[in-house]
């Protein structure tokens, strides 16, 4: 068999590839660099080996982070996923209130993060914030500046504000792509509204259910700016998420190598978990499904 | 089993309807007998789908009464209902087996294990559905699919009625005459009454003891398919069954003459008084034309010309003219068609009167 081959198929790619190699290729051999060396300025750099991986690995502030970084996502999932779907259910199919919701819900997500932080830094101070202020005048202790916990509350609160939307916006887009006879169907066959729920819905939104999770699971294992910008990752270091300690450590220590070491250790983290959770979710309603060499006939 | 009365139904779509432009579905009164097998036939748009909707609880009607043996279910939810609807698109739960499809309506009611088991296999046996019974729904052809939400309405000892909307739309036609036969014979067996929503008309025809026609929201006719086709009650059931359709001819009826084209024609009975001020048609079926050679001793008949012929294989189609109207004739394949100076003629015994559309009793 003769191949035609054609090579100014590479001039599509290349500007592709430049602009990764650019972007993301160069910067993180870059981090690499750094993660196996020592410098004291100068350009001038020594060989370190595995010592900043060792270092950070056998740190106990890494682990505080990682702990806190993993607790944050749990809470953040478990509270986003269950909220977003009920919403999504609630919301109207049809009629004037389907574009006033969808309005409403995508408007939090239109917000820049560091704004997002703002409002809720303000919003909850106790001297000037509407809702510090009345949670004080109700006898409420509530400061997020003093208290570790109401300071995850306030960290909390914000990112379900802020995030569940995205959540609720694609478990509703797969909602409506459900045609009505299934619902028909299913009251002729007496089913409950669980039952509704459990095999219809939730099967139906099961494709995008795994995108709003895998995203928001991505996207809180990476949280900075707006808890940055509420509570700086104080008090103490009970707010101290993965990202700020590393900028903490990069920037306000200028401790490249642990930086570096643990940039990269995050990143795999990550890398590691998405790809778990993917595949775990895609073969999640499968498995069962596997039995087709068995039925045999049709 | 149940035999279902349907008293002064009407159903409009909108919240105040105004005028009768507004119901999708006009007054009706038509009582489903027990253990009949009906066929529900239509153009889209009629009224097909809302009325099968009625009957089952998916649709509260804006006027009337239903009635299950005698008992008022206007207001009962579907699932109080004692009914089984298949829908166009095969529905089946996805993230179950077939066996969990099938035993899903009775576990719903809270039946035992044991004896949902029992109905469940007995059921997939008549289906052919034995050999999967262990494999995900979501897997398998749209034949099976349907069989699936056909059995789901099977399983339940208590089912009045199973109510079909155009079930073999999405099936290949080689299996659709299968599944047909299928329900026929699980029909006979079971004697639940059936009604199948089709807009096929052959589909409506092989399948059903009785047929209702409907057309713009409106039960037009009721009978057997020989009925539908000799006597139509209606000039759209003329047109909408049969293949070509009836000829429907204006015409000027007096006694047992009727003039066409300033042509006049022997009636095979006397009509008396007809509507005034109505549109008097005539209507005669392609079948029961005869083209003959102008002059050759039958006179009788209407001068045409021939516009075209059509072979469809065991006969012929000729489309003729007869002053402004055109009208269709079955030719045999191998009789003579002649091009011009031809003549059409009718048998008197097959026309039917119609004023504004409805058919008028001979006589009367």
């Amino acid at each position: 068999m003769e191949r035609t081959w054609n090579n100014k198929g590479w001039l599509f790619v290349i500007p592709v590839l430049v602009l990764v190699l650019f972007s993301a290729a160069i910067p993180l051999m870059t981090v690499v660099n750094y993660s196996v060396q020592d410098t004291f300025g100068n350009n001038q750099f020594f060989w370190a080996g595995s010592a900043w991986f060792e270092d950070l690995l056998a740190s106990e502030r890494f682990h505080e982070a990682l702990w806190r970084q993993f607790l944050f996502s749990g809470i953040i999932l478990a509270i986003e996923v269950p909220l977003g779907i009920a919403v999504a259910l609630a919301m109207p199919r049809k009629g004037w209130g389907v574009p006033v919701c969808l309005v409403l819900m995508a408007l939090p997500l239109l917000i820049p993060w560091n704004v997002v932080g703002t409002i809720w830094q303000i919003f909850g101070r106790v001297d000037i914030g509407l809702l510090g202020h009345t949670l004080f005048n109700l006898g409420v202790d509530y400061n997020y500046v003093s208290d570790p916990l109401d300071a995850w509350i306030t960290v909390v609160v914000m990112d379900v504000w802020h995030w569940t939307s995205l959540v609720v916006l694609l478990c509703y887009a797969g909602l409506v792509s459900i045609p009505e006879a299934y619902y028909q169907a299913a009251r002729i066959d007496g089913a409950s509204r669980w039952a509704v729920f459990r095999y219809i819905q939730l099967p139906k939104m099961h494709r995008v259910l795994l995108i709003a999770i895998l995203l928001r699971f991505m996207d809180s294992f990476m949280i900075y700016t707006e808890p940055f910008v509420v509570t700086g990752g104080g008090p103490g270091n009970s707010t101290t998420f993965l990202s700020i300690d590393l900028v903490k450590m990069a920037i306000g220590q200028f401790d490249l190598g642990n930086a570096a070491a643990m940039s990269l250790v995050y990143f795999l983290i990550i890398l590691l978990l998405s790809w778990v959770f993917y595949t775990v979710m895609t073969n999640v309603g499968r498995e069962t499904g596997s039995g087709t060499g068995s039925g045999g006939g049709r | 089993m149940a035999r279902i009365t349907l008293e002064g139904l009407a159903h409009s779509y909108l919240p105040s309807p105004a005028g009768p432009q507004d119901y999708a579905l006009k007054q009706l009164d038509h009582v489903w007998e027990d253990g009949g097998a009906y066929a529900l036939l239509g153009p889209s748009g009629c009224g097909k789908t809302t009325l099968l909707n009625i009957i089952s609880g998916l649709v509260r009607p804006t006027r009337g009464e239903i009635r299950f043996d005698g008992q008022d279910v206007t207001d009962l939810p579907p699932e109080q209902r004692n009914i089984a609807q298949v829908f166009q698109f095969p529905v089946v739960y996805d993230t179950m087996t077939v066996y969990d499809n099938l035993a899903f309506p009775l576990r719903n009611r809270g039946i035992e294990a044991k004896a949902v088991d029992a109905r469940v296999r007995e059921i997939a046996g008549m289906l052919d559905l034995s050999d999967s019974l262990k494999r995900k729904a979501s897997n398998l052809t749209a034949d099976a699919k349907q069989k699936i939400s056909l059995g789901r309405g099977l399983v339940r000892s208590d089912v009045a009625a199973i109510l079909f909307d155009e079930p073999l739309t999405v099936i290949d036609p080689h299996l659709k005459w299968m599944l047909r036969s299928q329900l026929k014979h699980l029909h006979r067996r079971f004697d639940f009454t059936m009604v199948y929503v089709t807009h096929d008309q052959t589909e409506a025809l092989t399948f059903a003891d009785k047929v209702v026609v409907m057309y713009e929201g409106e039960v037009v006719q009721v009978g057997r398919p020989d009925e539908l086709f000799e006597r139509p009650a209606h000039t759209f059931v003329g047109y909408f069954i049969g293949s070509p359709g009836m000829n429907i001819l204006p015409a000027e009826v007096s006694g047992d003459r009727a003039t066409v084209e300033g042509h006049e024609l022997a009636l095979g009975a006397a009509y008396g008084r007809l509507p005034q001020g109505g549109k008097i048609e005539i209507g005669i079926r392609p079948e029961f034309l005869r083209l003959v050679r102008a002059g050759a001793g039958e006179s009788r008949g209407l001068p045409a010309s021939i516009r075209k012929v059509e072979d469809v294989g065991r006969y012929r189609i000729a489309r003729a003219m007869v002053g402004g109207q055109e009208l269709a004739v079955v030719a045999p394949e191998d009789g003579e068609i002649p091009a011009d100076g031809a003549e059409i003629v009718f048998d008197p015994q097959r026309i039917n009167v119609y004023a504004d559309g409805h058919r008028v009793q001979e006589g009367g």
